[in-house]
């Protein structure tokens, strides 16, 4: 205990904070459930639950346009989520933050609403090589539609990304960066802010997908002047389906509808429709009323960690005491060893297949995440086929750690 | 591979030997997981000129090999994976399945597959990857029994 015991820094009850969260409390396969796949979605605490419980019993109805009482508290509590996602990232405007299914739709809609108005052909787009599939296949889906040119930033061997290869792809022809925020394979920190301001030199439009981000690091979207800014709630203690794009004003303003039907529109006649201003321009259709609802209590769940630095702080006591077992497992590598990261390990085994280590941990009631991470690109790069991923949360321990290093010790000893 | 007998009850004594050897692993999945994986331990080697692309299980999330040959009117079956899970599976495909005439495994029923509760075992994404290796044995069945006629 005297080596866990002295990687304990944090100034949270741990386990006060994972009696709020009921799914962790459980046997897989007759063992406690550990779950290390919070890069994938992390778990919802009570109150969330209780949150889309209470609005179904209590005050289900369609937003925005009714006139009666239950109509007008759903939309009471939907725009309070906004107003808290505003704060939450420290927007300028709450008209800047618009609500999506996750972020994926954060950035088609971007791709779409944006790249079609504004990319040319002979124009180009800049991801990097730790991007996930969402923030690649939708640039090369509107690159190919309007002939522009993708071109990715490469990663050097610990997986940061070469920013003096970045400045060597911008070229006047750039209209838009897009990056993450936090790799979701590697757990690298990208430095943002500066790629934010290299891009803006040359006038091209900044796109941060902070998916891997958001629950555990700082958000303030002024600071770091981007121009969009996409996550979702579920990787944020909150529900599936609901996700944001924040977008400076300016820039949604000057971008056309990316869906139309119902909420978007100010008047509708067979030959011509207005539409709204934003951010209901970009919010088609009913939305994810009740997710919308349960996602301000996931925010105000973080916000009484208290600040994201406590929170990155107890995740890295994690994360270091894991990097240093894990390294003592013979024919075990490391894949990215980023210079900043957050609480995510990939790891190969020499000799054993991630699929086959996934399957032994589960057995063992861990629950890691194997194969690619829907990031092809990154594991080519890598020249491998896919990793085991374990990624922490708040409601981690360093006994579970131990627990997951030894059994992996374990498998490695007798099938390797 | 050993020919078996031209006894139409091989394939059903097969699966039910299958089926009472899971048995004694009981709900425990870890034992379970590593009994396949023993399986999979002791599948031949695959010869490595048939380790190619055409030989490839589509629809499986691990890579299959999979080889067949026609010894009179019998097909015998080859395999590799590159996980041990998977190569375990495809192990208890070739014990039922590889020397049979081509009629029989046209005709098999694999009902061991669910009496060993396969599906909860491997999870829904392995579960297709095994119906399409069976799919693939069907089918080089189907293409020697062509052949044939």
């Amino acid at each position: 205990m005297s080596q866990l015991t002295e990687h304990i820094d944090t100034k949270f009850d741990v386990l006060y904070l994972r009696s709020q969260f009921p799914v962790l409390n459980q046997e897989i396969n007759g063992k406690k459930l550990i779950y290390f796949d919070n890069a994938a979605t992390t778990q919802k605490p009570e109150r969330v639950i209780n949150a889309i419980s209470a609005y179904y019993s209590e005050y289900n109805a369609n937003i925005h346009r009714g006139l009666h009482s239950l109509a007008e508290r759903a939309t009471a509590a939907y725009e309070n989520t906004r107003l808290t996602i505003k704060e939450f990232i420290h927007a300028d405007e709450v008209e800047e933050v618009i609500f999506t299914s996750g972020t994926t739709e954060s950035i088609n809609l971007v791709s779409n609403a944006f790249g079609r108005k504004f990319l040319d052909p002979g124009d180009e787009v800049i991801i990097s090589e730790l991007e996930h599939h969402s923030n690649i296949v939708p640039w090369q889906m509107i690159c190919q539609e309007r002939g522009a040119k993708l071109k990715a930033i490469p990663i050097d061997g610990k997986g940061d990304l070469n920013i003096d290869a970045f400045k060597n792809l911008l070229t006047e022809k750039t209209k838009i960066v897009a990056v993450n925020h936090v790799s979701n394979s590697l757990g690298t920190i990208n430095p943002v802010k500066e790629i934010i301001q290299i891009a803006h030199e040359t006038g091209a439009v900044v796109l941060i997908d902070g998916a891997q981000a958001s629950a555990h690091l700082d958000i303030d979207v002024q600071e770091l002047d981007c121009d969009f800014y996409a996550f979702s709630a579920h990787k944020l203690y909150g529900p599936t389906g609901v996700g944001v794009l924040y977008g400076k004003r300016k820039l949604l303003e000057s971008m056309d509808p990316y869906q139309g039907g119902g909420e978007m529109i100010k008047e509708v006649t067979i030959a011509k429709t207005t539409y709204s201003d934003i951010p209901y321009k970009f919010e088609a259709g009913t939305p994810n009323i009740a997710d919308v609802v349960a996602f301000n209590e996931a925010i105000n769940f973080v916000k009484g960690l208290g600040p994201k630095s406590n929170i990155l702080r107890y995740e890295h006591s994690l994360l270091d005491f894991a990097t240093e077992k894990l390294k003592e497992i013979p024919g075990l590598t490391i894949i990215g060893e980023a210079n900043k990261k957050i609480g995510v390990i990939s790891f190969i085994v020499d000799g054993l297949h991630h699929f086959d280590i996934g399957m032994m941990l589960d057995a063992k009631g861990i629950a890691v995440r194997t194969g690619h991470h829907c990031t092809q690109p990154l594991m080519e790069s890598c020249g491998i086929d896919g990793t085991v991923r374990v990624s922490f949360s708040i409601y981690n321990t360093l006994e579970e750690v131990s627990i997951f290093v030894e059994s992996l010790r374990q498998i490695v000893e007798k099938w390797r | 591979m050993e020919i078996k007998e031209n006894n139409p009850s091989t394939l059903t004594q097969i699966q039910d030997e299958i089926i009472e050897e899971f048995s004694f692993l009981g709900d425990d999945r870890e034992s379970t997981i590593f009994y396949i994986m023993e399986l999979g331990q002791k599948l031949p080697m695959l010869d490595e000129k048939y380790k190619v692309e055409q030989n490839i299980i589509k629809g499986c999330q691990s890579k299959v090999w999979l080889h067949a040959d026609l010894e009179g009117d019998r097909i015998i079956y080859q395999a590799d994976s590159n996980t041990e899970i998977t190569k375990g599976l495809i192990s208890l495909l070739i014990r039922v399945l590889s020397g049979q005439n081509i009629d029989s495994i046209l005709n098999a029923e694999l009902y061991f597959i669910e009496k060993i509760g396969m599906g909860q075992i491997i999870g829904s994404q392995r579960s297709n990857g095994l119906v399409a290796m069976i799919k693939q044995m069907k089918l080089y069945a189907l293409a020697y029994k062509s052949k044939l006629s």
